[in-house]
């Protein structure tokens, strides 16, 4: 990756388990302990998403009907993340932001689907059935609150951002390329301010399901993941941040949370022995160059058993510090690297890590000022993310 | 001697091979032979029971042994036979080593209805089936490899293994111009320096009852199903939806310098690209067509070139009645009095409309357009919309000297992406 100049992260917005905001995130993070949810998808545990007044974001109700709750978790976190750029409602700048999402899709009508599957084997024409049901339960507009590009076209509508809009899907990756393009183009100078970013609903059965075909999806109890990876703890989560040349942040006065000096994508041959700790290691000396004074990792580890074990391995041969951002607000999937990031931005800008949590042996006492973190994401399935975040000078 | 860098002062991005598949047949000549013969590749659905549809047509690929199967089987397999010809004739890298990452754009992809079906009857359910009996078969029941075959990565990772491409792919979807936006991003990476060749590829094979309802519901389509060659009508007073299709489109991008330095056969030039986001409506574009006359002038501008330079248009022309106005209206706005004598034409009134695929798919036909010098037509223009008065080449293709293209694509969620094209550099 050839990078010519530096690129702010000048906004952040960040829903998860653990509240809305940095504050309360940064609140959170320092009392240690997270919010499951071990019941109300039993056998599974997800971390639920608070209630949250969507109207303060999305300010018209007929927007909010028309969105799947993914969609409404990012276009809200996009909201905040504008908000804390100081960009919001800016025309002008908003008409030249370059937009990157990462996605998935929408829940599908689960009491439809449940009808259909309940009656279907008993009729002569299973396939007429479907399509007759098909045609009269579904919803006309549940499709566009289904489709992966819609999160940013909702962006699009309620926040006015048009300078370019890009869907990426493809699971954990996503967020990371997502990140990464939009960081890219500033750095190459093509781009002068982009909102990147994020949103994940786990409370949903049919998501479930995708991970349940594997047996991957985490059982309860809540147990940390680096230290006991056996399984995908899903959370509901939205995160977006705003990068953005420093010759732009400085023209309009802003001032930036934190600096994105790297991000890297990669994809390990995962049938090869030891691909991933070889992949993850390469990429996690990149980010650290030549000083790990200050330096912590922060790990979006998905909790999956192979790929986490792998990740965990390397963080504990790195010689650096390491927190589990899994462990405190659940896995997101396609955001879950923004969301690391964005707790990244915030533990540099507070110049201190947050403390270790009980049972996962790998996070120990860290009390020097903290200036950088390196963020690690190993994919459930596919794909290796690393990125640097530092404190500007 | 050429130089290796445009007007900007960039990398120029050359085209060096393409491969498509449409519901016309496999492969570019035989599309370009039935393109320029005006042929239609729309046909009755067999595909799944038409019993109380109100569309019954579409532009299904029926010819390959993963039709009829999940909506990624087919995408994957459309993809990559469209990239084995785009490879072979670029004539790049080695067998399974393509020098330069993927960006893949891919249809919505979710567990489908047989696979749910057969959860239901593995879970046995005494009452209602809910979703947490599905839950309770898939785990207890050997399904490993549907995981694989749901997740929205995997048709990607599967054409990356295959094809020996750099670093992790990119899936990605801007649902319609989702073609475009896989030739942008790679027009970018080579243009920043970050490869020296990239390969794009837009799939779709996505033709589910499923998706025929969603569609339909959102009353998009077509209901022209008496005389299915007939019913795709872009920029006819009597047009009345799109019809849905399945193909795929690659190509294969690289810097001039690389191009040459290897003594590839250059096919032609990626020289702009334009993108602007629509923040209208969920479905529809800005009555004013501000966002889509912005992302023509912004790919006008990319190029460094003026509208006066472009001679021929790739239209979106989805047969929709009210895409086909606003393009119109854009199109007017940024070629002034010109765009009634500018020929312009619509490949999906032949193929329908490849939604993912669609923009990869029209960028090889501007391509072909400009290599054979040869436009192909926009069929069943029967009836003018005397509203949009566009020399559409009707019906019969037409012999002309094409240098540069414009090719429009627009999708649902506000996004317009436009490509420049031209032939081989001077």
């Amino acid at each position: 990756m050839s990078k010519r100049r530096d690129v702010w992260i000048t906004g952040i917005g960040l829903v998860s388990s653990l509240g809305e905001g940095l504050e309360a995130h940064w609140a959170a993070l320092n009392d240690g302990k997270p919010v499951v949810d071990e019941t109300g998808f039993a056998p599974y545990i997800v971390h639920p998403l608070p209630k949250i007044n969507f109207d303060t974001q999305i300010a018209k109700k007929g927007d909010q009907r028309q969105m799947e709750p993914w969609q409404r978790i990012g276009t809200y976190a996009a909201g905040l993340a504008l908000d804390s750029a100081g960009i919001k409602g800016n025309k002008d700048i908003l008409g030249n932001t370059d937009m990157v999402v990462a996605a998935g899709g929408g829940e599908r009508d689960q009491s439809v689907d449940g009808a259909i599957l309940t009656e279907i084997e008993k009729q002569p024409k299973p396939d007429v059935f479907l399509n007759e049901q098909l045609q009269s339960n579904l919803r006309p507009t549940l499709f566009l609150a289904q489709l992966s590009n819609l999160l940013a076209g909702n962006i699009s509508i309620v926040h006015g951002v048009t300078g370019s809009s890009r869907t990426f899907m493809g699971e954990e990756s996503s967020g990371t390329d997502a990140v990464r393009i939009g960081f890219s183009r500033i750095a190459a100078g093509t781009s002068e301010i982009a909102l990147v970013g994020g949103a994940y609903n786990a409370e949903r059965r049919d998501m479930l399901l995708l991970f349940a075909l594997k047996q991957l999806a985490k059982n309860a109890p809540w147990s940390p993941v680096l230290a006991n990876a056996d399984g995908v703890p899903t959370g509901s989560a939205g995160a977006f941040l705003v990068l953005e040349s420093p010759e732009h942040a400085t023209a309009r006065g802003a001032k930036p949370i934190a600096k994105l000096s790297g991000i890297w994508s990669e994809r390990a041959r995962r049938g090869e022995d030891g691909a991933v700790e070889a992949t993850l290691a390469t990429m996690i000396a990149t980010a650290r160059g030549d000083t790990a004074e200050g330096t912590a990792i922060l790990s979006a580890a998905s909790g999956a058993p192979e790929p986490t074990k792998a990740e965990a391995l390397v963080l504990g041969r790195a010689g650096l510090p390491v927190r589990s951002v899994t462990d405190r607000v659940g896995h997101g999937l396609e955001a879950q690297m923004p969301v690391a990031l964005a707790i990244a931005a915030l533990t540099v800008s507070q110049g201190r890590l947050f403390p270790p949590l009980a049972g996962e042996t790998l996070e120990k006492p860290f009390d020097a000022p903290l200036k950088r973190v390196i963020v690690t994401g190993v994919g459930h399935w596919r794909g290796e993310g690393v990125a640097l975040v530092e404190q500007v000078d | 001697m050429a130089s290796y860098t445009d007007k900007a002062g960039r990398p120029i991005v050359v085209v060096t091979g393409m491969g498509l598949v449409t519901s016309l047949g496999q492969g570019k000549e035989d599309n370009w032979a039935k393109l320029t013969a005006g042929k239609s590749g729309i046909h009755r659905i067999t595909r799944f029971p038409l019993d109380s549809m109100r569309t019954t047509i579409a532009g299904t690929v029926d010819f390959l042994s993963e039709s009829g199967r999940t909506a990624p089987d087919l995408s994957e397999q459309l993809a990559q036979l469209a990239a084995d010809e785009a490879i072979a004739q670029s004539g790049i890298g080695s067998r399974g080593n393509f020098p330069g990452p993927l960006f893949c754009a891919v249809p919505p992809i979710e567990i489908e209805w047989p696979q749910r079906r057969i959860l239901a009857q593995e879970a046995s359910a005494n009452g209602p089936v809910t979703y947490d009996d599905l839950l309770r078969a898939a785990e207890t029941h050997d399904h490993g490899n549907w995981h694989e075959r749901f997740l929205y990565g995997s048709i990607a990772d599967h054409l990356a293994d295959r094809f020996g491409t750099r670093g992790q792919p990119i899936s990605l979807s801007t649902a319609c111009a989702s073609g475009n936006t896989s030739i942008q991003l790679g027009v970018e990476a080579i243009r920043r320096g970050d490869c020296d060749a990239a390969l794009s590829i837009a799939t779709d094979g996505s033709v589910t009852a499923e998706a025929l309802i969603r569609f339909s519901l959102l009353s998009a389509l077509s209901t022209n199903n008496e005389v299915p060659e007939a019913a795709s009508r872009p920029f006819s007073k009597n047009r009345d939806g799109f019809i849905i299709a399945e193909g795929a489109g690659a190509l294969v991008l690289e810097s001039m310098e690389h191009a040459v330095a290897r003594g590839a056969t250059i096919l032609g030039v990626v020289e702009g690209v334009g993108e602007m986001a629509d923040s209208f409506h969920r479905t529809r574009s800005s009555p004013d067509a501000k966002p889509v006359i912005g992302c023509m002038r912004a790919a006008l501008a990319d190029a460094v070139v003026s509208p006066d330079e472009i001679d021929y248009i790739n239209a979106h022309g989805t047969s929709t009645p009210e895409n086909d106005r606003m393009e119109f209206t854009g199109m007017s706005a940024v070629f002034g009095e010109r765009i009634g004598s500018i020929p312009l034409s619509s490949n999906k009134s032949m193929i329908g409309h490849t939604l993912t695929a669609a923009g990869a798919i029209e960028a090889v036909v501007s391509l072909l357009t400009i290599q054979n010098g040869r436009i192909p037509p926009t069929i069943n223009y029967e009836t003018p919309d005397p509203a949009i008065p566009l020399d559409v080449v009707p019906n019969v293709a037409r012999d002309a000297q094409v240098t540069r293209v414009m090719s429009n694509s627009f999708g649902f969620g506000g996004q317009n992406v436009c490509l420049i094209l031209t032939g081989e550099p001077a």
